[in-house]
């Protein structure tokens, strides 16, 4: 059992961190012909902007409501609404997705009632779906953003079931932590399907965000689950929530339509999965494809191949609760130890991290650690690769952002063959890492204080 | 935040901006930021500008007082290069959470300075004020002052919170706290004769190492650069340079001339991009050197490192221009880059069938103008979808561009090149121009470019636009073989000079009509090659395939 702690610090150096809005325009993306808007100056959405540009490598959509100084401290209404307008008369979105920001909440915007009075004043968009999240970036991270807005388009969107009413057995509603990657998506797809099950995910950005040539140029979001889509997932049987950060959405969901869920908190790793796919045996009444019994077997043996290079590491890693709990949870049952553990935001998994210290704070906190536990791998976003280098240790990138390597979008963790990749990944860097960097030479064997030659870590 | 605004007050009241000089009083008060429309603008804010043009200084702490968005979302974004310290690429931010917001966040911040101090020890913390501490009113400036009191080291606020206006105002925000708190507070150890500021250049990708040699062979020592590659030590004595270049014309325009004014160090604009402007700058900087002091022999060493300069690049460049025959540019840039780029691609013989001046001065799109001609395709704002459009008809073969439109041209299978500040490559001096010309080469003709314009195999053949768009344009193709007069009506459609849209068949009724024979006289009569001049290779062309008109040169 971890104990969580806050860092005491007045000035966050490099941080691991990133805000709330972010977050949850991330979910909006999630959407078919979405635009999020961002309520707030525009630096707030150039930033975020930015930042997926360069992860996804793909055009974006998100837009901002540009606050000046004088409309800070008016209050925005006048440009929400024409943000409003501009987008609906303009972009011809499906749905809008505001998320506040920091400038906005300290004033005090009550967009809820801005967003009831402009529906009052410009008929045509009574019925046009404007989902309103309160996310400051004074408080919280980027998967409490997705979090609040995933919950918010269930409680907004889907229409409500009577309890009694016949489910679609085949239909599942799956709802992804945003630490999966369009390609985890994809794979968790393929792998439903072949259970005979139609999945709807919310947000779905294995539609959008997947890397491909659209047909035709549009401003707003291209692939996605649609709203009209969203509307009936209370009609399913089930609702599969990955990531603990997933509860709240599932929750709402069986609040309002009663449909039954079922929390996965990872989905890396063995053990997770096969109580996946045992679940999805049961529900689907179908039994396991052989394709994933081969699946299994090769991941059981690249995790017997990847033990003896894995096994014994000292890792320091950083990410978001969820993440982290996935990551740092595999690799503690690879055999490796996990000796710093740095994230960004309080969640009910990081009691649960097999070490014994989960530190809430930035990459500043995770190298100073990594230095003085002597760690030899080290795991976050890209902003950690100045950190590994300064401390010459192998880097595996995971997480948001990944803006200087390619491919962010697609790579897999989920499933029997995402682990089996994973696994067989970072085996092959510290593999590397010790062909470049820790030859024995004829000094190795002297330099060591005792006069001992240096051993391998113990492989157990 | 009185002050805040006077400062903006006195940044609007720019006499070197030629656009602010034309307004009258009252509309000069209200600044030259355009209001930008709630849901149709993405651009940056005034902290980001402040952020952008101050964060090469290098060995320097930039601390961001505010909410997480405002750093945690952007930092370590841009490819400055360093010499020395590596300070600048961590990111330091107060994190301000709602008890700060409730308390006020002037204690974080005094002690995130104390932390950075103990930690770091850097000669210079610079401290960015966001909206937020704005809005609930923490004085950065008093904290800082405490701060640098406290602790004996220079504290600078930078107070550019992102509402008051966009990236360009953060720019100039940022050159006035230099001028305010740092330029002029130290004195160098010595000074030479040779002694010059580049003002507005911020050593993106290491791009100013590819000039930095031929100065160091010509023995001018650049005192500062602000702010790329830049030390605190260098800026606080800056104020004894004998001269200064300003490299970026919007950015830092207040620095150069308040410095010109205050130190009497004259300045000039100009530009390292480009073959020609890279000589013209080299000149200038000798001849203000002289002026204000060097030996007049620094002019002769000057001219003969152009001399051998131009011949390498040249020689360099020669071998691109086949390749680059009729192939054509958008350029979707902003500020300096949208005419220092135009000179720089012209060189080698490629046509820019439009040029974004949505950043520019007025003094930018002037050069444009003497650069392309009166009617030059200035585009002031162009939606993504026209620019797809652009791209899809074909009026252009490459794009080129900051990294958030790319998109545009990668999308419709077209070639893009990034020459934003994202850029991985550098295009500066002699070099880099060079350089550009390798990778626009390596982009236009990666065979790549064929594979993907192929439509499906087992799609029905119009089901993606490519395929649509390709059969479109074959059966244009088949319908004018089979119309001899269509044939002849395209034929003589086709635009030769697109500055001043004059067709073929314009050129060759004036030849015919006039016994035209040279291109000056083509120019005269139908303004064709009034423009760019990118044309007049194809001009010649025509001139070269018609027949010698004896009898109307007889009339004459």
């Amino acid at each position: 059992m971890a104990i969580v702690t806050t860092s005491k610090k007045a000035c966050s150096v490099n941080p691991l961190k990133m805000s709330q809005p972010i977050g949850g325009s991330f979910a909006f993306m999630g959407l078919r012909g979405a635009m999020p808007l961002l309520h707030g100056s525009q630096g707030c959405t150039s930033f975020g902007l930015t930042l997926f540009v360069r992860h996804f490598k793909e055009a974006v959509p998100m837009q901002t409501t540009a606050m000046s100084e004088v409309a800070t401290v008016l209050g925005g209404y006048e440009n929400v609404e024409q943000a409003i307008l501009n987008i609906y008369n303009r972009t011809k979105p499906e749905i809008i997705g505001i998320n506040s920001t920091g400038v906005t909440e300290t004033k005090g915007d009550d967009v809820d009632g801005f967003i009831r009075l402009i529906r009052q004043r410009h008929p045509q968009l009574e019925k046009f779906p404007l989902v309103y999240v309160s996310t400051p970036d004074f408080k919280d991270a980027f998967q409490d953003g997705w979090e609040k807005t995933v919950a918010r388009l269930v409680e907004e969107l889907v229409d409500p079931v009577d309890a009694a009413a016949p489910r679609d057995a085949a239909r599942v509603n799956v709802l992804p932590g945003c630490h999966l990657t369009p390609g985890d998506l994809d794979e968790l797809r393929t792998i439903l399907e072949d259970f005979g099950l139609r999945p709807s995910f919310l947000p779905d950005l294995a539609g959008s965000l997947d890397g491909h040539i659209p047909d035709e140029f549009t401003p707003t979001t291209i692939g996605g689950i649609g709203v009209d889509e969203i509307a009936t997932m209370g009609q399913a049987a089930w609702t599969i929530a990955i990531g603990a950060q997933m509860r709240r959405a599932a929750e709402a969901m069986q609040a309002k339509a009663g449909t039954p869920f079922r929390l996965f908190e990872r989905l890396c790793g063995l053990g997770p999965n096969d109580e996946f796919i045992a679940f999805l045996s049961e529900i689907s009444g179908r039994p396991v494809p052989l394709k994933y019994r081969r699946q299994r077997g090769q991941l059981a043996d690249a995790m017997l191949d990847s033990h003896f290079h894995i096994g014994g590491r000292k890792l320091a890693i950083g990410a978001e609760p969820d993440l982290l709990f996935d990551l740092s949870s595999m690799l503690h049952e690879m055999g490796a130890q996990v000796t710093v553990a740095v994230t960004t935001t309080a969640s009910p998994v990081l009691e649960r991290i097999k070490t014994q210290e989960v530190l809430i704070g930035d990459l500043e906190d995770l190298e100073d650690l990594a230095k003085a536990r002597d760690c030899d791998l080290l795991i976050t976003h890209s902003h950690g690769r100045q950190a590994a280098s300064r401390l010459k240790i192998p880097f595996y990138r995971a997480g948001f952002p990944m803006f200087d390597r390619l491919g962010a979008g697609h790579l897999l963790s989920v499933g029997y063959r995402g682990t089996r990749d994973l696994v067989f990944d970072l085996a092959n860097l510290i593999i590397t890492d010790r062909e470049n960097n820790h030859q024995p030479t004829p000094d190795t064997w002297r330099s060591t204080d005792a006069g001992l030659p240096v051993v391998p870590p113990q492989l157990h | 935040m009185s002050s805040l605004s006077a400062t903006i007050q006195d940044v609007f009241n720019e006499p070197g901006c030629g656009k602010n000089a034309n307004k009258s009083e009252a509309e000069r008060k209200k600044g030259c930021t355009k209001q930008l429309q709630p849901g149709g603008a993405a651009g940056g804010c005034a902290f980001d500008g402040a952020k952008i043009a101050l964060q090469p200084f290098t060995d320097v702490a930039h601390l961001v007082h505010g909410p997480i968005a405002c750093e945690g979302n952007s930092w370590d974004n841009r490819g400055a290069a360093s010499s020395g310290s590596d300070l600048w690429r961590r990111s330091f931010t107060t994190d301000i959470n709602e008890t700060d917001i409730v308390f006020g966040g002037e204690k974080r911040l005094y002690k995130a300075i104390r932390e950075i101090i103990e930690k770091y020890d850097p000669p210079a913390i610079f401290v960015y004020q966001t909206c937020v501490p704005a809005m609930i009113g923490d004085d950065i400036n008093a904290v800082c002052k405490a701060a640098a009191t406290k602790f004996g080291k220079p504290v600078i606020p930078v107070n550019s919170p992102g509402f008051v206006g966009p990236k360009n105002l953060g720019n100039k925000l940022a050159g006035e706290a230099l001028l305010e708190h740092v330029i002029g507070t130290q004195e160098p150890d010595y000074t030479t004769p040779y002694d010059i500021n580049i003002i507005g250049e911020y050593n993106l990708s290491g791009e100013f190492w590819q000039v930095k040699p031929l100065l160091d062979e010509l023995g001018i020592r650049i005192l500062s650069c602000i702010s790329g590659d830049g030390k605190y030590r260098e800026l606080a004595y800056s104020h004894r340079a004998k001269a200064a270049m300003m490299v970026c014309s919007k950015a830092m325009i207040n620095v150069a001339r308040k410095m010109e004014e205050r130190y009497g160090i004259p300045f000039f604009e100009g530009s390292f991009y480009g073959i020609q402007d890279s000589s013209d700058s080299l000149r200038e900087i000798a001849r203000m050197l002289i002026e204000r002091g060097a030996p007049a022999e620094l002019m002769d060493r000057t001219e003969a490192v152009i001399a051998r300069e131009e011949a390498k690049a040249w020689a360099a460049i020669e071998r691109f221009k086949p390749s680059f025959k009729d192939k054509k540019v958008l350029l979707i840039t902003g500020g300096v880059k949208s005419w220092s780029v135009v000179a720089a691609l012209q060189e080698a013989g490629l046509e820019i069938v439009g040029t974004s001046v949505k950043k520019s001065t007025k003094e930018d799109k002037e050069r444009i103008k003497e650069l392309m001609g009166q009617d030059a395709h200035m585009i002031e704002d162009m939606t993504p979808r026209e620019m797809y459009k652009m791209l899809k008809d074909a009026k252009a073969d490459i794009m080129l561009s900051g990294g958030k439109s790319q998109f545009v041209a990668l999308k419709a299978a077209m070639p893009w090149l990034d020459i934003n500040q994202e850029r991985s490559h550098a295009y500066m001096g002699y070099i880099g121009m060079v350089e550009l010309m390798e990778e626009i080469d390596k982009a236009l003709y990666n065979p790549m470019w064929e594979q993907l314009r192929k439509p499906t195999p087992w799609d029905a053949g119009s089901v993606n636009w490519q395929a649509k768009a390709m059969a479109q344009m074959d059966a244009q193709a088949a319908e004018i073989a089979a119309d001899p007069a269509l044939a002849e009506a395209t034929r003589r459609a086709k635009k030769i000079c697109f500055c001043k849209a004059v067709d073929l068949g314009t050129i060759e009724d004036a030849i015919a009509a006039h016994g035209l024979t040279t291109v000056d006289g083509i120019k005269e009569r139908t303004s064709a090659s009034g423009g760019c001049g990118a044309c007049k290779g194809r001009v010649e062309d025509i001139l070269a395939a018609q027949p010698v008109p004896v009898v109307l040169q007889a009339a004459e």
